[in-house]
C-alpha cells in the first residue's frame, strides 16, 4: 500500500460505478450502450494498472529504450496489456453490434427510449388486439 | 412528474452502482500498485519478458505475446471482428424500412472536402506505416487497420455521394484473413504446430526485416483490420449511394 491505490483504484472504479449508473437510470438506448462503453473502459484501464511495476519502462527493447534483449526487472508485465488490446478491438465489435440492434429499436418502434417495450410496431399490434 | 419518475429511478441506480464499484475497489485495493508482481519465476511474464526476444525476434514484447505467444487467441479474435461485422451487416439488411426518406444533411465544405483529400493520403500512409512496424514500436495490425479505416471514414464525409466497391473491401479482407490462416498452416507444415513461428532468427533484431513471420502476420492483420471496419462503416453509412 503506497497510496496511489486508492487514486488509480478509485478513479477506475468512480468510472465504472458511471457506466453502471447510467446503464441502471438512462432509459434511452444510446446513452445506456454509453454506459457500457464506459464500463469497458474502466476494465482496460484497470487492466493495464494492474500490471504496471513502479519505475519500470514498456516492454519495448532494442533501439531508443536502451535495453537488452532480455530485459527481467527492467521492463513492466506486456501479458495484460495484450490481453487490453483484444479487449479494445472486441469491445468495439460488440459496440457496433449493439448499436446496429439500436438502429433496428428504433426503426420498429419510432423512439430509442425504452419506456414502453413492445415487439414490433405498436400501431400494429394495436389494430391486431 | 416526469422529474419524480427520473429521481426514483435515479437513486437507487445510483446505490447499486455505488455498491458494486465499492465492493470491487475494496477487492482491487489489496493488489499493491505498481508492486512488482512480474519478477517471480512461476510469473508467465517472467518467461515472457526473459525469452521473448530471442524466441519471436520481436523488439516489441507485446507483438511477441499478441502475435507468437498467444497467436491463435488472436486468430480467435479476428473471427469475432469477423462475425460483428457480418452481424452488422445481416442486422442492417435485414431492419425493416421505416419510409421516411432521410435527410441528407449539409454538403461539405470547400475546406472539409479539399482538406480530406489532402489528408487522407497521410492517414492511410501512417496506418500502413504502424501495422509495418508493429514487431518494432507500439502498435500493430490492429492500430494501423483502425487508423486506415479512419482514412476511409474521413473519405465518405468528405464525398458523402462517392460510390465505394463492397466486393474489393471484402476480397482484400477475405484475402488476408486467409493469408494469415495460411500463414498458420506454414508453421504446421514445417514444425508441426499451428502458427509456430518458423524463421524467428530470420533478419537483425529491432530492424524492420525481423521477428521471422511476426511482421508478416501483423500486415495480414492490418489488411484485414482496415477493410472490415472501412466495410463497417461503409454497411452504416446505409443506402446513401
Amino acid at each position: 500500500m503506497n497510496g496511489y491505490e486508492w487514486i488509480f483504484y478509485g478513479g477506475i472504479m468512480a468510472l465504472m460505478a458511471v457506466g453502471i449508473w447510467a446503464i441502471l437510470s438512462r432509459r434511452n438506448l444510446i446513452k445506456a450502450i454509453m454506459g457500457l462503453v464506459i464500463i469497458e473502459t474502466a476494465v482496460n484501464l484497470l487492466l493495464v494498472a494492474v500490471g504496471y511495476v513502479n519505475d519500470r519502462s514498456a516492454p519495448i527493447v532494442n533501439g531508443d529504450t536502451g535495453l537488452g534483449d532480455s530485459p527481467v526487472g527492467e521492463v513492466v508485465d506486456p501479458l495484460p496489456q495484450a490481453l487490453v488490446l483484444t479487449a479494445i478491438v472486441i469491445g468495439l465489435a460488440t459496440t457496433a453490434l449493439a448499436l446496429v440492434a439500436a438502429v433496428g429499436y428504433f426503426r420498429s418502434t419510432g423512439t430509442l427510449e425504452l419506456k414502453s417495450f413492445t415487439y414490433g410496431r405498436t400501431d400494429e399490434t394495436e389494430v391486431k388486439e | 412528474m416526469m422529474e419524480r419518475s427520473t429521481i426514483q429511478r435515479s437513486l437507487p441506480a445510483l446505490a447499486i452502482s455505488i455498491l458494486i464499484a465499492g465492493t470491487l475497489f475494496l477487492a482491487f485495493v489489496e493488489i499493491g500498485f505498481g508492486e512488482n508482481k512480474v519478477d517471480s519465476e512461476d510469473a508467465v511474464a517472467n518467461r515472457y519478458i526473459a525469452n521473448g526476444t530471442t524466441e519471436t525476434g520481436s523488439s516489441n514484447l507485446v507483438t511477441s505475446v499478441v502475435v507468437n505467444y498467444r497467436g491463435f487467441d488472436t486468430l480467435g479474435e479476428v473471427t469475432v471482428l469477423f462475425l460483428a461485422a457480418t452481424g452488422v451487416g445481416a442486422m442492417i439488411n435485414l431492419l425493416p424500412e421505416d419510409g421516411k426518406k432521410r435527410s441528407k444533411g449539409p454538403k461539405p465544405s470547400l475546406i472539409m472536402t479539399q482538406g480530406g483529400m489532402l489528408a487522407i493520403p497521410v492517414i492511410a500512409l501512417f496506418g500502413t506505416y504502424v501495422f509495418l512496424h508493429g514487431h518494432l514500436s507500439p502498435g500493430g495490425g490492429f492500430q494501423g487497420g483502425v487508423i486506415i479505416a479512419t482514412a476511409f471514414l474521413l473519405y465518405l464525409i468528405a464525398k458523402p455521394d462517392a460510390k465505394t466497391s463492397h466486393r474489393t473491401l471484402s476480397l482484400s479482407e477475405s484475402l488476408a484473413g486467409l493469408s494469415f490462416i495460411g500463414i498458420g498452416l506454414i508453421g504446421l507444415a514445417v514444425s508441426g504446430i499451428f502458427l509456430d513461428n518458423v524463421i524467428e532468427g530470420f533478419g537483425v533484431l529491432g530492424e524492420l526485416v525481423s521477428g521471422g513471420l511476426l511482421p508478416l502476420i501483423y500486415i495480414a492483420i492490418g489488411i484485414k483490420v482496415g477493410s472490415e471496419m472501412s466495410g463497417l462503416v461503409e454497411k452504416m453509412r446505409g443506402d446513401a449511394s
